[in-house]
């Protein structure tokens, strides 16, 4: 049977305009304020006053002494280990420390490692001095770090 | 006269398609928004290491020195130099002493910029040691390369 009349069925429209609004904004607000994180990680430096330090003498092995020069602008211009000159070539400092350390020293040296004392121009720039650290500290091996010398110490600042 | 009224057609665009990639964007930038900036200092770049990885757990008593490139330390967002720096960590290590512990027990953050002489980082090293500080962390941006 034709009804006639029929009623058409009522459509319920959501205003969606202020929530587009919103939306935006919000969106507009993450991507302002969006930053990529750089993951950052520490150097662990122990080391008390000079005159205590005295007294706890690493009685196995004598701190190893690195020597940094800078010239006039503040770029590395030697390195020296244990009084042998190393050019500035950091590879070549790594393969110095892991002759005097050994590839074997991670387990020994968890506790009471070799350690080493920085002595560095006043003026060189500090990334060189956290390059020799990390040509100290270790190398990477695949995914692995191969740990060497984890007791760092800085000399008394040059004047 | 018998008026017939026209029905206009209305042009509807389906919006679900672009809410929905709209509330996916907000999401992830939600998810990596960074609400940890306090601890970085638009005066100080970071060097790199291959070596550093984020620390696994927060440093205990951490005393944040931002060192600039012209050796300026701030700490807390006031600006000293090394000979006014002893001041401000005395501030420090009176808030330690009143938890009951030791200024030997403070790790001292030194993020200082890649092109600052390493003398006035030693520097700061060896106000923050006079005040019995031992502890110090010298962060490093982690190089992925």
């Amino acid at each position: 049977m034709k009804l006639r009349n029929q009623k058409e069925p009522i459509k319920h429209e959501v205003n969606m305009t202020s929530m587009i609004d919103i939306v935006f904004l919000l969106l507009i607000f993450f991507v302002m304020t969006f930053k990529i994180v750089e993951m950052e990680g520490d150097f662990s430096v122990r080391m008390p006053l000079a005159s205590n330090q005295t007294g706890v003498v690493d009685d196995t092995e004598l701190p190893l002494k690195l020597r940094l020069r800078a010239d006039a602008e503040g770029r590395l211009a030697s390195i020296q280990m244990n009084e042998v000159s190393l050019g500035t070539d950091y590879d070549a400092l790594q393969s110095t420390v892991i002759g005097l350390v050994g590839s074997a020293a991670p387990g020994a040296a968890s506790e009471d490692g070799p350690e080493i004392e920085i002595d560095t121009d006043y003026n060189l720039r500090y990334e060189h001095v956290i390059d020799a650290i990390t040509a100290v500290s270790g190398y990477k091996s695949g995914d692995q770090t191969v740990k060497l010398i984890e007791r760092i110490k800085f000399a008394r600042p040059r004047r | 006269m018998r008026v017939q009224s026209k029905k206009y057609d209305m042009a509807e665009c389906d919006l679900t398609p672009m809410i929905d990639m709209v509330f996916q964007l907000i999401a992830f930038f939600m998810v990596l928004i960074n609400f940890g900036q306090t601890e970085s200092n638009d005066r100080v770049v970071l060097p790199k290491s291959v070596l550093v990885k984020p620390p696994e757990e927060v440093l205990k008593f951490p005393i944040m020195l931002h060192v600039a490139s012209d050796g300026e330390v701030i700490m807390g967002g006031e600006t000293f130099t090394v000979d006014t720096l002893r001041l401000g960590l005395n501030r420090e290590i009176s808030v330690i002493r009143s938890l009951g512990k030791e200024p030997s027990e403070a790790n001292v953050i030194i993020r200082a910029h890649k092109d600052t002489p390493a003398g006035d980082v030693q520097e700061v090293i060896r106000v923050a040691q006079e005040q019995q500080l031992e502890r110090f962390a010298l962060r490093v941006k982690e190089d992925r390369q």
